[in-house]
């Protein structure tokens, strides 16, 4: 058996999704809870139950909604009013099956938030430091420059809305592939952390330019805020991809390393 | 609530599909946060934090302050909107004229000190972001003295490790109380505010002082403060985790996140 199996992905790589999925999952859960607690973003530095909100989630007792800029959409049932487990109705902006924990408590909502924030950090760190020197970045995320040309992206939207995939042609990744992982993990993480950091009030005052970047603290929780939607949106869509590409080998792939060879694969091309 | 469960009614389906999922992670997390020993992991990162605060930035790294443009314009009341002790009411009936600031605890001179005094020291002024543990912010200008001078003044001990701060609020049968390390008891932006946005400090914002800690977000900001004691332990006032948040909704002494 193990002769026909080739490798696909390395230990480092492995160990770094699993984690991450599981901090991920943590975070978003959590901090859907730690939201709850003033359901409004703003612009900005500062920003209140005074000041004008460009989104807010929220209830009229027997409705809930989510308004953005001037448009209202009615939400009941899911977003700013729902039904508990005990069927009790809940005025709470994301609805305990969506948050860490289920009952409203933003303490502990906290204390799993910023445990979590420290397995994702070291996480992505370690994951780059190791995908840097073991020339994973260069050798499949690095996007050529042949790749950049328009007709070979539009030949491979057009290959995924055909639901074609280069499933055999393991280990090397298409150019859409190329740009949603570049962008999650070079683009979306990092912002994730250092809007996190330009929250808090001690790091303001240890690293003031963080906060000036992302002009003021309502902005960087409002910026928190849409990386970690876009973020949910690219695990959804990185699952129906997996589920439609073959899910038995992507998942074992990912656990094992290693995939069953075929005759038209190309196993030397794959990983080290 | 029958009405509320009609209108909820069609959207639960809704929830049904996403329901089994998270479900699981859910009463898994839910039963991992009654766990002691979970809990007592997931406080290990509050020390990280605080450890790594604390060595990355300077002692007195400043909190951002702002030009006077950036107030804002209401600036959102929270927390007690007035102390409830009949003492502090009847501070109030008296615009503050026979308040005094009592100082103890582990000091060489225990002292009380009037508001005018206080008023007369040297002060500070600041235009600083208000963060609240929930999210929101808000920014005002702060007058107030500097917390460094009154210890100096009442001679503070070696042995002495946090500053309590007992306040006229409560909630129910128990007062409100703060406490901060040394570190950030002699920040050079850590005041006693008895002036807000060029005024007195109003009643609903913590009159006649409220403690500024700029550096730590809103709950450790004690308002209507009426003692302020020196302490090595903290465990020995009320619930023992050093404020009355950290005691009633488990959160986090330092506070800087």
């Amino acid at each position: 058996m193990a002769n026909n199996m080739a490798q696909r992905h390395k230990a480092t790589t492995r160990i770094w999704h699993w984690l991450n999925a599981i901090a991920l999952t943590v975070l978003l859960m959590s901090g859907l809870m730690i939201f709850n607690a003033h359901p409004r973003l703003y612009w900005g530095e500062y920003g209140s139950r005074e000041d004008r909100a460009w989104l807010e989630i929220d209830d009229t007792r027997t409705t809930g909604f989510v308004k953005i800029g001037s448009t209202t959409l009615e939400t009941t049932g899911v977003l700013g009013l729902s039904l508990g487990a005990d069927d009790k109705v809940r005025r709470v902006a994301f609805p305990g099956w969506a948050t860490i924990p289920t009952r409203y408590n933003l303490g502990a909502a906290r204390r799993w938030h910023f445990a979590f924030a420290w397995l994702f950090a070291l996480g992505l760190t370690g994951f780059m430091a190791a995908s840097l020197l073991n020339g994973h970045i260069r050798r499949h995320l690095h996007i050529r420059r042949t790749e950049w040309a328009p007709k070979q992206i539009w030949r491979d939207i057009k290959n995924h809305a055909r639901l074609r995939f280069d499933a055999h042609n393991a280990g090397t990744y298409n150019i859409l592939q190329k740009f949603s992982y570049v962008g999650v993990i070079f683009i979306l993480l990092p912002l994730m952390i250092f809007t996190g950091l330009a929250m808090s009030p001690a790091m303001n005052a240890a690293l003031p330019w963080l906060h000036d970047i992302f002009a003021g603290r309502q902005s960087a929780r409002s910026i928190h805020f849409i990386c970690a939607a876009l973020l949910s949106i690219f695990v959804l869509l990185h699952l129906v991809m997996v589920f439609l590409s073959g899910p038995i080998n992507g998942i074992r792939s990912m656990i094992t390393g290693k995939v069953p060879q075929t005759p038209d694969s190309n196993p030397t091309g794959v990983t080290s | 609530m029958k009405n509320n469960r009609d209108i909820i009614g069609r959207r639960a389906l809704l929830r049904g599909a996403t329901l089994g999922g998270s479900a699981l992670i859910l009463s898994g997390c839910d039963a991992l946060n009654e766990s002691d020993m979970f809990r007592s992991a997931l406080r290990t990162a509050e020390t990280l934090n605080q450890t790594v605060h604390r060595s990355l930035m300077d002692r007195a790294a400043l909190a951002p302050e702002f030009p006077a443009s950036d107030i804002s314009p209401v600036f959102k009341t929270n927390g007690s909107l007035t102390g409830t002790s009949a003492e502090y009411l009847a501070h109030v009936d008296d615009k503050f004229a026979d308040w005094t600031l009592r100082i103890d605890g582990m000091v060489a001179k225990p002292m009380d000190v009037s508001l005018e005094t206080l008023r007369a020291m040297p002060s500070r002024t600041q235009i600083t972001r208000h963060d609240c543990v929930e999210g929101w912010s808000a920014i005002a200008k702060w007058q107030g003295t500097p917390l460094r001078l009154l210890l100096q003044q009442a001679g503070l001990s070696a042995r002495a490790k946090y500053i309590v701060f007992h306040c006229a609020d409560s909630y129910g049968a128990q007062p409100y109380y703060e406490s901060i390390d040394l570190i950030d008891a002699f920040h050079p932006q850590t005041i006693l505010a008895w002036g807000m946005n060029g005024e007195m400090l109003p009643v609903k914002y913590g009159a006649p002082v409220r403690l500024r800690v700029e550096r730590q977000l809103g709950y450790k900001h004690a308002k209507y403060v009426m003692r302020i004691e020196a302490t090595d332990d903290l465990t020995k006032f009320h619930g023992g985790k050093g404020g009355y948040w950290e005691d009633v909704g488990d959160y986090e002494w330092y506070a800087g996140i």
